[in-house]
């Protein structure tokens, strides 16, 4: 039994990953809340906007940090576009196409990534990169602890988003009643597009906060596609609360997995987790209905 | 009976296309099409005729290939053992994801999703055992001769393969001519009808995904042989699993011959490609990502659909004519 000194700072490691987590996851939750679809090419275009970030930083020498100020809202153009010029016309009446699609597109932007970015792994060079911040006797990254931070402050920006304003109503009324939400003279296809964009927006800020103590390659979305899923599921499709929760547990787990069973079987904890709540409550942690 | 009698008209044709394909490079061609076409039935059996999308075929078809190989590597068992352990132990995979799945009522995506996250679990679990050969991957020493399952001109592989297609075709044909392949489609179509009509969901869907598994398994034995070598990528990765879907969805699901057709239309597409791009990487895949999009949005009954389409509308055309 290793002890708290070890654990301690797996812990709060696995906090700060399981906050971007729960980020990506965010995106996927509001995508799937509001558009009853499931987005297969979420780690695909996360992977897309880490080279947007990566290039912005070796080419014209933007800081990732001040990258979230251009990633976000190409990430939110192109999200909206994906959604209106192709993902939205392609249901036929039937969800598995919509699946289809977007597993499609992802295949797509991963291969076309891999054609244009080759398939060397790369990595950003920042002054900041290997600064540690001392929390409860525990030394963390500063780019983790900073992602942490800025995760959870997008979370609360989102919140205010869906509750504050006349898109999130929108929204959420869309959300719950696609008919009435019609009738009322609602914009059915603006506001899915304005959705789906919003959830890749998300995906755009994690790459900027992700970028600094990470990595890029054309294969990096798949590692996170499944444990976003994983997360989404846990906590109940379509909800806020449960995927924070779900990506900070996931990343926990993940931690301390990797500390106990080495880091490939630390994995496989996060896919038993994903079929066992899954097949034994498909609802989530916090969810109401399949 | 007319489909039964056009089934074995081309399959008689493909059984003698060894005699007039002499240049082993098309061999390997004409055997990858009809490969495809074996893995694109095998999913149609399921999520076809059955309405039941698996992003995961690759788990029984990489656990027929690794049974294969490691009985002959490890145990130094003979492969047409392997042939059927393997064939028998892809069952067993889909009988338990089967059960785990259909017992509680996952439906449409998120079945998609467990499959996929079975697989994974499965890509892992080769990628940390030793038996499997870990990461580096295992490698069946190359012995040739019918007895090894193995063979010295690629028509030999040819006829093995033919004759596993043979049955999965057949089986899908009995699918669309039996009480089970009806009941089998009144769940696709309606699955709280079905059993209103006192059809018992899981049941159907159990044997669905049985006898796809045993197809995909076979697959998975097929290619180890034929390739003599796998690592967790080969067997457990997506590309086998996309390549699964791609087929039937190209050729149109729920039809006997859409695998078929899917199979000749994609691997046709991607020779031309590779003759005009070059073999680059990742480019045959950008190619089949880009066909299944527009399949979706423009043909999602797929090419035997936009067939019937079009002749039925030629038809109302020319009766059109006559009337007028």
């Amino acid at each position: 039994m290793p002890d708290m000194a070890i654990i301690v700072p797996s812990v709060l490691n696995g906090l700060t990953t399981g906050a971007l987590y729960a980020l990506v996851a965010l995106g996927l939750t509001l995508i799937y809340g509001v558009l009853h679809i499931i987005n297969f090419a979420h780690g695909a275009l996360l992977m897309l906007g880490l080279y947007a970030v990566y290039y912005l930083n070796v080419q014209f020498g933007i800081d990732p940090y001040v990258a979230l100020l251009i990633v976000p809202p190409g990430m939110f153009a192109l999200g909206y576009a994906l959604q209106r010029g192709i993902i939205g016309r392609a249901s036929h009446g039937r969800d598995e196409n919509i699946l289809l699609v977007t597993l499609g597109l992802a295949i797509v932007i991963e291969n076309l990534s891999l054609f244009l970015f080759k398939s060397d792994t790369r990595i950003v060079d920042v002054p900041y990169g290997f600064q540690v911040v001392e929390i409860f006797g525990a030394f963390l990254p500063l780019p983790k602890v900073v992602a942490f931070a800025g995760a959870l402050i997008t979370a609360a920006l989102l919140w205010l988003i869906m509750s504050k304003t006349d898109l999130g109503r929108a929204i959420r009324a869309l959300a719950k009643e696609r008919k009435g939400a019609q009738l009322v003279g609602i914009d059915v296809e603006h506001v899915f597009a304005m959705s789906f964009g919003l959830g890749i927006a998300c995906l755009g800020v994690a790459a900027c906060l992700l970028l600094p103590s990470y990595y890029v390659n054309p294969q990096v979305g798949h590692g996170f596609v499944l444990i976003a899923f994983t997360i989404v599921v846990l906590g109940g499709m379509g909800s806020f609360v449960g995927a924070l929760l779900g990506g900070l547990i996931i990343g926990v787990v993940e931690a301390l997995g990797g500390l106990f069973f080495g880091e490939s079987l630390g994995q496989l904890g996060i896919f038993l987790i994903f079929i066992l709540v899954l097949v034994f409550r498909p609802t989530g942690l916090l969810g109401h209905k399949v | 009976m007319r489909q039964l009698a056009l089934l074995g008209l081309v399959f008689a044709a493909l059984f003698t296309l060894p005699f007039f394909v002499e240049s082993e490079s098309w061999r390997t061609t004409i055997i990858m099409t009809l490969y495809a076409a074996l893995l694109g039935q095998a999913w149609n059996i399921l999520g076809g005729y059955g309405g039941q999308f698996s992003f995961g075929h690759a788990a029984f078809f990489g656990t027929g290939a690794y049974t294969v190989a490691v009985l002959q590597v490890q145990l130094g068992l003979n492969p047409w053992l392997g042939l059927v352990a393997g064939g028998a132990l892809a069952v067993g995979v889909a009988a338990f994801i089967g059960f785990t799945t259909f017992r509680y009522g996952l439906r449409g995506s998120y079945f998609a999703l467990v499959t996929l996250a079975f697989a994974e679990v499965l890509r892992i679990l080769s990628n940390t055992v030793p038996f499997t050969g870990a990461g580096v991957g295992i490698l069946i020493p190359l012995d040739p001769g019918a007895a090894n399952l193995q063979f010295a001109s690629k028509a030999g592989f040819y006829w093995l393969l033919w004759a596993i297609t043979l049955g999965a075709f057949l089986t899908a044909w009995w699918i669309g001519h039996s009480r089970f392949g009806a009941r089998l489609m009144a769940v696709r179509d309606n699955e709280d009808a079905a059993r209103a009509l006192g059809v018992d969901p899981f049941r159907v869907k159990m044997r669905a995904i049985m006898l796809s598994g045993l197809f995909s398994g076979l697959a998975g034995v097929f290619y180890a042989q034929f390739f003599l070598y796998l690592d967790p990528g080969i067997a457990y990765g997506p590309a086998v699993s996309v390549e699964s879907l791609l087929v039937p969805i190209v050729g149109g699901m729920g039809t006997l011959f859409g695998p078929l057709l899917g199979a000749v239309a994609l691997h046709a597409v991607s020779e031309v490609t590779r003759e005009v791009i070059g073999d680059l990487p990742g480019i045959s895949l950008v190619i089949y990502g880009t066909i299944l999009v527009i399949m979706v949005l423009f043909a999602p009954r797929g090419l035997s659909g936009l067939v019937s389409r079009l002749t039925r509308s030629a038809r109302r055309k020319t009766e059109g004519d006559r009337h007028a």
